[in-house]
């Protein structure tokens, strides 16, 4: 709904939305991310099943396909690790939320979609592990953009890939050398703990945290897609082949493909640092997406 | 690793599990025991304190599993491995008590993988990940212990032909070693 506003004597356009609708949407999202495997990762099996050399690896791919078959039929989650749910905001700065705020309408929305989605709550306090019993709260990255959209992914990450996550401060010096070999050593460290074969999302620049967030970022782009920028898609190329090569194979058992991707991102960083930070994401790659 | 399917039944028996080697395919058939970290450690503190253990570890296999609830009409939700090393810790003192097997993903500390030739166990890995396939194996479930856990609770699973793979046996062989070596490329 659009109305006029008054900004110090002036009116502009706001685009209003209820913060019920957003608690609908995401109790939506997190049901559709958890059973519905997206079309890309299918194709990636497809992919990954014809290029496997190792009789047991091809074997894990096709138990994938009907898995994630299962999954999507029956709408029960294609891994019994559901997540933290990390979701990401796009918010058009015309956008005004009604009826209450963003936050509470998203941990609402998650309360709700992990109960009727029959969906496992594993959010706990870290020293007594006592859990919060209803998933939340969720980890909200918001960012304000132009216009008047609003747009709302969720990305349900398991603990098993995430502990696998490292956020460094490599010497400049080192250059795209050190980042290429951290990220693969991070790789073969990680072995088959985040359940191979992964997409490997990673962030060189910015700050620890600003690293830390667009490192899962790059994740959300589709499998397939190229890289937009040449030089780090020639570096993506690099690091895939070299993780492959390492022969640790689906589920680390041994074989061709260990990952299906590697997704980089890059930001400017401080002239005297080089941050890294590699997000390793499971097969179980989720995430779904809505826009007001 | 060869094309044969093990078939085994729990308890297990030293015969047993010296019968399986790292790589064999293995299909069990029977019961298995649910247990994750805060399970874990509170079975090593009954022990600590001399108490009895809420199920018979003679034999035992136990699965690191927290599955996802149940949808009505169904007997277990999704019910994957879950990452075994942090289980490490308590692994080998459950073996001391007889523990013979234990189902998860993920490689497993030194000191574990020598307890397993020094005990006679066996560490199998499922599918991470392939949850909703590996819940079709699951025939029973039933909570034993610790109900306040949730989905961390102990559970007693009746499984049928659930397929695994034994990552390390008693020889101290590792199949995650032995896999990676024939497929990589210097
Ligand atoms: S790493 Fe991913 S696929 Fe594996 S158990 Fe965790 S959430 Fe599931």
């Amino acid at each position: 709904m659009a109305r006029l506003a008054l900004f110090f004597g002036e009116f502009m356009a706001v685009r209003e939305i209820k913060a019920s609708d957003i608690t609908d949407t995401v109790r939506m999202l997190c049901i559709e991310a958890n059973t519905d495997l997206g079309d890309d990762v299918i194709q990636a099996f497809e992919k990954g099943l014809k290029q496997e050399e190792s009789p047991t690896g091809k074997a894990i791919f096709t138990a994938l396909l009907e898995n994630a078959k299962i999954a999507r039929d029956e709408k029960v989650p294609m891994c019994q690790d559901t997540g933290f749910a990390v979701v990401f905001v796009e918010m058009g700065q015309e956008v005004v939320i009604s009826g209450g705020s963003m936050d509470d309408a998203i941990n609402e929305g998650v309360r709700h979609g992990y109960k009727e989605g029959f969906l496992r709550k594993s959010i706990c306090d870290p020293f007594t592990r006592k859990n919060t019993k209803d998933n939340t709260p969720a980890v909200i990255i918001t960012d304000i953009v132009e216009g008047d959209k609003f747009k709302i992914t969720i990305a349900p990450k398991g603990g098993g890939s995430e502990n696998m996550s490292r956020v460094t401060m490599l010497t400049p010096s080192g250059g795209k050398e050190a980042v290429v070999d951290f990220i693969v050593q991070r790789r073969q460290e990680a072995g088959s703990n985040p359940c191979p074969p992964v997409i490997v999302g990673a962030c060189i620049g910015g700050t620890p945290e600003k690293a830390a967030i667009l490192a899962k970022k790059a994740l959300l782009r589709k499998i397939g897609e190229p890289n937009p920028d040449p030089e780090l898609a020639g570096m993506e190329k690099e690091l895939l082949l070299k993780i492959n090569n390492l022969g640790m194979g689906p589920q680390g058992l041994g074989g061709r493909v260990f990952a299906m991707a590697v997704h980089l991102i890059k930001h400017p960083c401080h002239i005297a640092s080089l941050p890294l930070a590699v997000n390793i994401c499971c097969h179980a790659s989720r995430h779904k997406e809505g826009e007001f | 690793m060869s094309d044969e399917i093990k078939k085994i039944t729990p308890p297990l028996t030293d015969e047993m599990v010296e019968g399986l080697n790292a790589g064999d395919q293995v299909s069990i058939t029977g019961t298995v025991y649910t247990a994750r970290d805060s399970a874990h450690k509170r079975l090593i503190a009954l022990l600590d304190e001399g108490k009895e253990l809420p199920f018979d570890m003679n034999g035992a296999v136990i699965y690191y599993v927290g599955p996802s609830p149940a949808k009505p009409g169904q007997i277990v939700g999704s019910a994957g491995p879950t990452t075994s090393y942090r289980m490490d810790a308590y692994s080998e003192r459950l073996m001391e008590v007889g523990m013979k097997g234990m189902i998860g993903k993920g490689a497993r500390a030194g000191h574990v993988v020598d307890a397993m030739v020094k005990h006679k166990a066996v560490y199998f890995a499922a599918i991470g990940g392939a949850a909703a396939l590996i819940a079709r194996s699951i025939k029973k479930v039933e909570i034993v212990a610790y109900e306040d856990l949730g989905p961390e609770a102990v559970r007693r699973m009746e499984v049928e032909d659930f397929r695994v793979v034994v990552i390390n046996d008693t020889k101290g062989l590792d199949l995650y070693k032995m896999g990676q070596e024939k497929y990589q490329i210097a």
